[in-house]
């Protein structure tokens, strides 16, 4: 049963028994919400496997346009990202106050440095003209940045689109998740977060690494098709 | 139970796993260099596979996870793999039935 400590901890809600039972609750909880997650993002890569069986040589035409250079550097600037919001929740559950928010205060650094490569990214497809629906260029002008002709041209549009409609739900994902590191940090400064009660740092913890893992698979299918 | 809920993973498995996140990231980019055919897909999406595994059972700690957290995880992954899965067997098996298979609405391209 819990102990009188836990009883006075002020995370703990009055209708769990303990902070132990009220984790494991919580964690599930969040899984189930990953795991709904996976079928957001699951819908996207389920459309892109189909075009991408429609029109594979358009699809590896735009993904030769993209900068895979850029793309690689985004995934390692993630992988970082992952380790130090890893080393956060160790941190945390170690009770080392200074080094909780040095781990999360990185995580947010590299978070934006990687939302900041992406926004050069969409600029330079601004330049090109490759914005479906918004600034989509010439057959003519398409197909020389493309190196494609005729309806080739008008298909690009579909991996276009697939391309921000991903990037750019991955990029909320983590306009959503940075704040909300921001906000465990103050808390982490406060002295909230210990081994008995570090439970939001772990949790936005599977966030943060359920981001990544989108973005693992995001790197190959868009910036790695075919043989480069 | 008490040492699963109780678990801290020491900071070196971590960093471990990073090490390992890298250099599957680098082989993923020389695979895509390399010419496997129709091969290249697979390989990718392997070395993703492989990451993401990593991901989920180390920094998600699912390893060390209770029985429901695991049973989540794999209830995603099955999903997932029905709504790829049956969605595809549509679309390939379109015209199969058609008296004219050349006018098939879905045909997949040559490699």
């Amino acid at each position: 049963m819990s102990s009188a400590t836990e009883h006075a901890h002020p995370a703990l809600a009055h209708h769990f028994e303990n902070l132990e039972v009220q984790k494991e609750s919580a964690t599930l909880g969040m899984w189930a919400f990953l795991v709904q997650e996976v079928l957001f993002f699951g819908a996207f890569f389920t459309v892109y496997t189909v075009h991408r069986n429609l029109y594979y040589k358009v699809f590896e035409a735009s993904s030769h346009h993209l900068d895979w250079k850029l793309g690689a550097f985004n995934t390692a600037v993630l992988i970082c990202s992952s380790l130090t919001m890893a080393l956060a929740v160790h941190a945390a559950a170690e009770g080392k106050r200074g080094a909780i928010v040095a781990w999360l205060l990185a995580t947010v650094v590299l978070g934006s440095a990687f939302l900041g490569v992406k926004v050069v990214e969409y600029h330079q497809k601004w330049v090109d003209q490759l914005i479906p629906g918004l600034r989509w260029g010439s057959i003519e002008h398409v197909g020389h940045e493309l190196h494609l002709s005729g309806s080739d041209v008008d298909h690009a549009q579909l991996y276009f689109s697939l391309y921000f409609g991903m990037t750019g739900l991955h990029a909320l994902h983590m306009i959503i998740g940075i704040p909300i590191i921001l906000w465990l940090a103050r808390r982490a400064w406060r002295g909230d977060f210990g081994p008995v009660y570090s439970t939001p740092v772990e949790l936005t913890g599977l966030y943060w690494h359920f981001v990544d893992i989108v973005w693992i698979f995001l790197f190959p299918l868009l910036y790695l098709v075919g043989h480069h | 139970m008490g040492d699963r809920h109780d678990h801290v993973v020491p900071a070196r498995v971590y960093v471990a796993v990073f090490a390992a996140l890298m250099v599957l990231t680098a082989i993923t980019v020389w695979a895509s260099g390399q010419d496997f055919g129709p091969m290249n897909t697979a390989v990718a999406l392997a070395i993703a596979i492989t990451k993401a595994t990593l991901v989920v059972l180390f920094f998600m700690h699912v390893k060390y996870g209770t029985p429901l957290i695991k049973a989540s995880v794999i209830a995603a992954v099955v999903w997932l793999g029905f709504l790829v899965v049956i969605t595809m067997s549509d679309y390939r098996s379109r015209g199969w039935l058609s008296p004219n298979p050349k006018k098939a609405p879905y045909q997949l391209e040559d490699r």
